[in-house]
């Protein structure tokens, strides 16, 4: 981009965060939180509604008081020099804060205005942006006539402006369509690359996988991973043999029958009729399995062999799956072992 | 720069987009225009036509009343629109940026003195349609018109706090409408005060909504001598009794609102 994208001079961290906690009411929401993200790197934070994702984000760029704990950004205490802290971050939060009454070229000229920036270069980096996001038909248009995409879009915008150092993006392709999320992801990697150090707070894994250089898993305001995205992969288990039966009502049968080779817990999922076995032996479980079954009433419409994604990981960890808001069917909770820490 | 010239500079950019919306939302226009014409249509003939006043004409003693009451209601929609921001999580926005702490609030309250200058405009030229006169000197009528809008700053600052608190803005609309309606009405705003029972003619008396009216009535001219005012303190010395009571609203409700502010988020 230019000259002005912060440069990673020195590896220190850019976000620190220590034994964080904050209560609303008698609901805890983080329960003693450690985390740290380099200079110009990616964090991608993960976990379920409710974890404490949003809580984390709000305390960080100073719109929550924590109760317990503490937090640097850029060096900077977020709690004692709130508007040092201000001055060099920038926020998308979970849901769009723009203006509906004013333009997108409004918008976010107000916003240069209030980074002082000054009304030319306010009005520079609006139009640069504008482009950036595909957004320049719409420019002159009231946000309000804008589609979720696009508020979502120009919400991103806004926290851009002055080139923040350090950005918080809370869920930030949420809402957005596969291009605009492609679009998205690239911008995202874009900044990434130019050191920016970027936290992101997502429910899509293939996002965290995508852009962050570290993941964290939280769950009910603690800590249950992090690492890198293989690190998270290995702590899962080796692959996975997955079965599509004919019939859900063969689904008990074939995991008893297979249970010999599960290296962890089945997964059974009875609208697509699928099986998911944690395996150890790669090929020779696969022939195995197929062994196994050949003799019985089982039918096997599709069976193969697959490296655990994201998804087992948050499985595995939280016990029930990323979007799916409550405990679900209550699946057991894996022991929480932590991998290689990102710290 | 200094933090003042911050604080201006930013509250100036508040105020600009505050604007933008009124401009963008032609409805707010008419509706700040329209009542007020509405209102002094009204009254002037509707209770004009059965309130006798011993020495002027009804629209005279009724218009500065009914400036007071407009601006005082013209103040809720500083609480109303800052309910709204911190739902549509713009507050959010605006805490996460190094710009002064009370240029949100500075930015909403010269954005309200406007439209509120706005509307005392179209209702004094409605007024001099419909009967009322300024017989008094340019400078008396001129501070008559910035003692007004002085009051009604302060009461939006006091609405700020009530928005800030409240969060729905028409939670924050009805509540005031609640506690306005007795403030603009127990008081000299459309009828003389004399024939009140006991406890509505002392709180009347004391009521600074009464004052401001008073003190407008004595600054444009509009008193007459038989319509002597009660002789309580407050309504003897209305310019200064409206003066206490602004500096009162500021002093209490600007530090209030603007630490409000500092802690409040979306939800
Ligand atoms: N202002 C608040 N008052 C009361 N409880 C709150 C408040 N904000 C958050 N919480 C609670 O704190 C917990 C963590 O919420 P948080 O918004 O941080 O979760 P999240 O991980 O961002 O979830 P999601 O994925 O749904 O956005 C939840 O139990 C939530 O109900
Ligand atoms: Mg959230």
């Amino acid at each position: 981009m230019s000259v002005l994208t912060p440069s990673v001079a020195c590896m220190s961290d850019a976000i620190l965060v220590e034994g964080l906690q904050k209560r609303f009411g008698s609901n805890t929401a983080l329960a003693g939180v450690d985390l740290t993200v380099p200079e110009g790197s990616v964090l991608g934070l993960l976990g379920p509604n409710g974890a404490g994702k949003t809580t984390v984000v709000r305390i960080l760029t100073t719109l929550l008081q924590p109760d317990g704990g503490r937090a640097e950004v850029a060096g900077v205490d977020v709690v004692r020099e709130p508007d040092r802290v201000r001055a060099v971050i920038g926020l998308t939060g979970q849901y769009a804060a723009v203006d509906e009454y004013l333009t997108g070229f409004e918008n976010l000229e107000m916003v240069g205005r209030l980074y002082r920036l000054g009304k030319r270069e306010s009005r520079a980096r609006a139009q640069e942006l504008l482009e950036r996001f595909d957004l320049t038909d719409a420019a002159s248009r009231p946000a309000k006539t804008y589609s979720g995409g696009m508020r979502r879009r120009l919400d991103i915008a806004a926290s851009l402006i002055a080139r923040p150092r350090v950005l918080f993006l809370d869920e930030p392709t949420t809402g957005l369509d596969p291009r605009s999320r492609q679009g998205m992801w690239e911008f995202i990697a874009d900044l990434a690359g130019g050191g920016t150090t970027i936290l992101l707070t997502t429910q899509y894994l293939e996002e965290a996988d995508r852009l962050a250089d570290r993941m964290m898993v939280i769950d009910r305001g603690r800590v249950i991973a992090r690492g890198t995205a293989d690190e998270l992969k290995a702590q899962v288990g080796g692959q996975r043999l997955e079965l599509t039966l004919g019939s859900a009502a063969e689904l008990a049968d074939a995991a008893r029958l297979l249970a010999p080779l599960a290296a962890g817990e089945t997964r059974v999922d009875e609208q697509t009729r699928r099986l998911s076995v944690p395996v150890r032996e790669g090929t020779d479980s696969l022939a195995e399995a197929l062994r196994l079954l050949g003799g019985t009433d089982v039918q096997v419409l599709d069976v193969g062999l697959r490296r655990p994604d994201l998804d087992d990981v948050f499985l595995s960890l939280t016990g029930h799956a990323a979007e799916d808001g409550s405990d679900g069917e209550g699946a057991t909770q894996a022991p929480v072992q932590t991998a290689g820490s990102a710290r | 720069m200094s933090s003042l010239s911050v604080a201006v500079e930013d509250g100036l950019t508040i105020t600009r987009r505050n604007l933008v919306k009124v401009k963008r939302v032609p409805e707010l226009i008419v509706f700040a225009t329209l009542s007020p014409i509405m209102f002094v249509l009204l009254f002037r003939y509707v209770f004009g036509s059965a309130i006798p006043i011993q020495g002027i004409s009804y629209a005279e003693f009724l218009l500065p009343g009914i400036f007071a009451q407009t601006i005082v209601f013209g103040s809720t929609i500083t609480g109303a629109s800052l309910a709204e921001d911190l739902q549509k999580g713009l507050i959010d926005r605006f805490r996460s940026l190094p710009m002064a702490p009370s240029a949100v609030l500075v930015g909403r309250t010269v954005a309200d003195l406007a439209l509120n200058a706005l509307s005392i405009v179209v209702m004094g030229v409605t007024g001099l349609i419909v009967g009322w006169r300024i017989r008094s000197s340019l400078g008396e009528a001129l501070a008559g018109f910035a003692l007004l809008l002085l009051f009604a700053y302060a009461m939006s600052w006091l609405m700020a706090t009530v928005g800030l608190l409240v969060r729905a803005p028409e939670v924050v609309q009805q509540a005031s409408f609640i506690v306005i309606f007795p403030l603009t009405f127990i008081a000299n705003t459309f009828v003389p005060t004399n024939n009140f029972p006991t406890v509505l003619k002392w709180i009347a008396d004391w009521n600074p909504v009464s004052a401001v009216v008073q003190a407008a009535r004595e600054l444009f001219g509009n008193t007459a001598p038989g319509l002597g005012a009660s002789d309580t303190w407050s309504l003897q010395h209305p310019v200064l009794y409206t003066l206490i009571w602004s500096a009162l609203l500021l002093a209490v409700f600007v530090p209030l609102s603007v630490r409000i502010y500092q802690r409040t988020a979306s939800r």
